[in-house]
């Protein structure tokens, strides 16, 4: 441990083990003065918080009942809820939902399982973990942006996925022309997406893991578990904070999915890859209208606060 | 461990045809497409799409600001969200109870839906500025270097991912230090944090990533060239005629130091793991 200058200081409290004078007058002044260090200590982090998230949220919430533009002369107007009744008579929306939902359902269980199975790939010591660890996570830290400009160049017609897949296949394979088909944008996106994110969840994933007690593994071989049962009985328990945290937030991100889209196909072709998001940012940065996209920004919330509530409660603690 | 390396060329082959193709002339790209020279670099290979980067956009001023950004940005986050978490994980404060469950609230806000009302509020923030000795009061952030620093420095999943880890560290040596009269501030900094190096490499690679990767603000909020960070100097290639090995050069060059840089605080993060004895 490294706590060594505190722990070989001699303590006089130990060595004198003289009654404190006034001890409850003592108590009241630690206590006054465990408040004050306490919230001097949380305050900045969490004026950041309110000024640049909660008090931006709660303005867009606001804005979302008014006709407010990014650059306007007119003065701002409450309208009610013209903005929604518009954005649910549109369907952009509802097929920007329906793509939201078709990523989101193949992204979630397909991410967390692979990054699952990466962080256990690369728990144990053995030669090279180093190098395993490392390239794993080379995606990650590859920008998104970067990622879908070099995906897009290799989803070209005569890019490199397609002759992979023919080099692969024997020829057998035609590869699409992924991007500019409706029925392959989708799953072009979904592709590279779980390419790049797993090596991120697989860090959270190996945090988890290594905060389980090597104990409880010596215990469980000398038991004769076998490999099986040591990740049914010991590694899935204890991962059970992590994997909500993961799920919750490979959720988040996947209903968020912007970038990709912005990057690679605007949306196209035809709407197939168009995303709450990605309507948000167009209505509100594109065509300035701030109270449109703030309405849009609110159904968004509205929907990630209910799905992390029903995840919540999937993933509960049973009793 | 055979998976282990289909994972792992599944992992890099982009990467790698990335970096090969940026050493390339554009008909030798598309030349070794169909065969394995598409990962080697072999044939005509020179700096030249560096060169031509250089000439093209100001990736020199680019770097700078970013790397100045994203270190400011690191810096104070660690310090700000470890000394929050501190106090929520180990000090009985009053009220600490909601203060967490209102910063784990904030987690649930994807910041691009707070991204449209932060440009029109960051706008009406006031900004100070020391001008000799006469303060300067002026209004508006857009177009400034804190405007894509400050918003980005308190983070509830750095809060949580130190609370996470200061909760896993026993109390009793907080009791130790404080019958040894040290104070709150000092059992964070020579108690606690010393201890949580593994929390802080990862808070500190979670923090970096986003500010050096960082698209969609400075897109809207900054105007001056000279303030612009490394993504969007991406949009100067499609301006004219796209020559896809510029592109790659300059996407390998705004990635490898990245790279570099994480196999850095990779060594550290593991290194640290197994001092610290977190595991007893």
């Amino acid at each position: 441990m490294t706590t060594s200058p505190l722990a070989t200081r001699p303590r006089p409290a130990a060595t004198t083990p003289a009654p404190l004078p006034s001890a409850p007058h003592r108590r009241r002044a630690g206590f006054l003065r465990e408040q004050i260090s306490g919230w001097g200590m949380i305050a900045p982090a969490a004026l950041l918080l309110l000024l640049f998230v909660f008090l931006p949220a709660v303005l867009g919430f606001g804005l979302a009942f008014t006709n407010a533009r990014l650059i306007s002369p007119r003065p701002v107007e409450f309208v009610g809820t013209d903005n929604f009744a518009r954005l649910f008579a549109d369907p952009t929306f509802w097929r920007a939902l329906l793509n939201v939902t078709y990523f989101a359902v193949v992204v979630v269980p397909v991410q967390s399982a692979l990054a699952l199975a990466m962080a256990l790939l690369i728990n144990k010591k053995f030669r090279g973990v180093n190098f395993f660890r490392t390239v794993y996570f080379l995606p990650v830290v590859t920008s998104m942006v970067v990622v879908s400009l070099l995906w897009l160049f290799m989803y070209r017609k005569d890019g490199l996925i397609n002759e992979l897949l023919s080099t692969f296949s024997f020829g057998l394979i035609q590869g699409a022309d992924w991007l500019n088909d409706p029925a392959t944008a989708m799953p072009a996106i979904i592709a590279l997406s779980i390419w790049q994110a797993a090596g991120f969840h697989m860090i959270i994933w190996l945090a988890g893991l290594q905060s389980i007690s090597g104990e409880l593994y010596e215990a469980a071989q000398l038991d004769g578990a076998s490999r099986w049962h040591q990740f049914r009985y010991v590694t899935w328990p204890g991962l059970k904070h992590t994997r909500s945290l993961v799920l919750v937030t490979i959720t988040i991100q996947a209903l968020g999915l912007f970038d990709q889209v912005s990057v690679m196909t605007q949306g196209g072709p035809l709407d197939s890859t168009t995303t709450i998001i990605y309507e948000a940012v167009r209505s509100g940065f594109k065509q300035q209208e701030t109270s449109y996209a703030s309405a849009i920004s609110l159904v968004f919330f509205v929907l990630v606060l209910l799905i992390s509530a029903v995840q919540r409660y999937l993933t509960r603690e049973k009793d | 461990m055979l998976v282990r390396i289909l994972f792992a060329a599944v992992a890099a082959f982009p990467i790698v045809f990335m970096l090969v193709s940026s050493l390339k002339p554009d008909t030798q790209i598309f030349g070794d497409m169909s065969s394995v020279a598409a990962f080697l670099p072999v044939g005509n290979i020179s700096f030249d799409n560096y060169a031509a980067v250089f000439d093209r956009v100001p990736a020199a001023r680019f770097l700078v600001n970013s790397i100045g950004i994203s270190a400011v940005t690191v810096v104070l986050g660690i310090f700000i969200n470890s000394l929050c978490a501190f106090a929520l994980s180990r000090m009985e404060v009053r009220g600490k109870r909601v203060v967490f469950t209102v910063i784990l609230a904030t987690l649930i806000v994807p910041f691009q839906t707070l991204a449209l009302p932060l440009v029109w509020w960051v706008n009406q923030l006031p900004y100070f500025e020391l001008n000799g000795f006469s303060l300067e009061i002026s209004k508006g952030w857009l177009d400034t270097y804190q405007v894509q620093i400050i918003p980005f420095i308190a983070n509830a999943f750095s809060i949580y991912l130190y609370h996470q880890y200061f909760e896993s560290i026993p109390k009793e040596l907080d009791e130790a230090a404080r019958i040894d009269g040290a104070g709150w501030f000092k059992i964070y900094r020579q108690v606690v944090m010393p201890l949580a190096g593994p929390a802080t490499a990862t808070v500190a690679i979670l923090t970096f990533l986003p500010a050096w990767n960082s698209y969609l603000w400075p897109l809207m909020v900054v105007q001056s060239e000279e303030l612009r960070p490394v993504m969007i100097g991406i949009q100067y290639f499609f301006q004219l005629n796209v020559s896809w090995g510029e592109v790659m050069a300059y996407a390998s060059l705004i990635t490898v130091p990245v790279v570099v840089l994480f196999i850095a605080f990779q060594r550290s993060f593991i290194n640290s793991i197994a001092s610290s004895g977190v595991k007893g």
